[in-house]
């Protein structure tokens, strides 16, 4: 039997991320994602320099010269907000997991919550670091 | 995968744009996603100036006003113009929504629409739903009983009945299985909001006696856990359903049955 209709271009895709409107809820959870990536760098970091404490001291120095210097505070800074962050929206994911607070109205307000208070607790460490310090 | 480009030949070229209205007050410019199986092109976005003056209040009257007096060639599903078949399901201004029930004053500046996202395009504004179909017909969504037939109705209390509230009113527009990302990038094996929340009804039917089949089918990496709350589809469901919750119910009902 002949083929009755002729060799057609396949279909395209069509477009998602590229016109997809950013929202709190997307963003909230890529960034989720995001910061559990950065902590999993960081934390090569951290046992970089525990592992340098139980080294020679003055490679403990330099690794902790490293660290204060101004890249190494801003690097600081940054892992303390996705520490906090990622923190905070694992709670907001154990209430979600526990059945709680899945209404437009609550998953915003738990959402604006997160954020204000990675910053808030990110800004609190910071002073605390640079007073103990 | 993630595949955060699209393919070489889904990719939007510049398209039409069409006059405006002679005498137009009010003019607001439609920007409609294009592609016809028969041109051997890629796709791309016509710009169609309707004279709102001359218009109905939705974005669907605008769509079929295009089709009517402009351009006849543009292709799109509808049918009720109500809010109830689900068939007009598209992305307006950036979030999937059915174009009879989105009003276009609701829209600042240009009307972006274009498909269903992340679907096979089989013309235009009409996506190829064969899979999420496929993946509905495969959590089997009817009533399962093994008791004997009763000589009557299954009674239901009113209270048994009452958590089918916010399950039962959906349309399978698919808005929500098209918002999600992680169906985007895993629709092959996850199984998506509209079918989870589908999955969800049954389960929560008093008189369905397959809870523990269905939870056993769900009980899987992709089908049911590549859900990671991202909370899009109940952001976009234009029928203000929850398929998020209903997706949390399932997987506590996962736990508790341990």
């Amino acid at each position: 039997m002949a083929d009755a209709t002729p060799a057609q271009r396949p279909r395209p895709l069509s477009p998602h991320l590229q016109i997809y409107k950013p929202q709190i809820t997307s963003i909230m959870s890529i960034l989720h994602r995001a910061t559990g990536i950065a902590l999993s760098v960081g934390l090569i970091v951290l046992a970089w320099w525990i592992a340098a404490a139980a080294g020679e001291a003055p490679y403990f120095d330099f690794v902790s010269a490293v660290l204060g210097s101004w890249i190494g505070v801003i690097a600081l800074a940054g892992w303390s907000f996705c520490f906090f962050y990622h923190l905070l929206n694992g709670i907001r994911h154990l209430l979600w997991d526990a059945g709680w607070g899945f209404e437009l109205p609550q998953v915003y307000a738990s959402g604006r919550a997160v954020f204000v208070g990675a910053v808030v607790l990110t800004l609190a460490a910071i002073v605390i670091g640079a007073t103990v310090w | 995968m993630a595949e955060l480009t699209l393919p070489a030949h889904s990719k939007i070229r510049e398209g039409k744009r069409w006059p405006a209205p002679a005498g137009a007050k009010r003019v607001k410019t439609f920007k409609v996603y294009r592609w016809s199986p028969d041109d051997g092109e890629n796709p791309r976005v016509d710009y169609y100036p309707i004279d709102l003056d001359k218009c109905g209040p939705m974005v669907l009257d605008a769509i079929i006003k295009i089709k009517n007096e402009v351009d006849p060639t543009l292709t799109f599903r509808r049918s009720c113009r109500e809010g109830i078949c689900g068939s007009c399901a598209m992305n307006i201004d950036g979030t999937n929504t059915l174009a009879c029930t989105k009003a276009i004053e609701d829209i600042d500046g240009e009307v972006k629409i274009y498909p269903l996202p992340h679907m096979p395009v089989v013309k235009d504004l009409v996506p190829d739903l064969s899979v999420p179909y496929a993946q509905l017909s495969s959590i089997e969504p009817w009533m399962k009983s093994h008791s004997p037939a009763p000589s009557r109705e299954r009674l239901q209390s009113p209270e048994d009945r009452e958590k089918l509230d916010g399950l039962y009113e959906c349309i399978l527009c698919f808005c929500c299985q098209t918002s999600c990302p992680s169906y985007w990038w895993n629709g092959d094996r996850y199984l998506g909001p509209a079918i989870l929340l589908q999955a969800y009804r049954w389960i929560a039917d008093s008189r369905d006696e397959a809870t523990g089949e269905r939870l056993d089918a769900l009980e899987d990496p992709f089908r049911l856990y590549r859900c990671h709350t991202i909370m899009n589809c109940t952001r976009t469901c234009p029928k203000g359903l929850n398929p998020a919750k209903a997706i949390a119910e399932i997987k506590r009902l996962m736990v508790a049955r341990r």
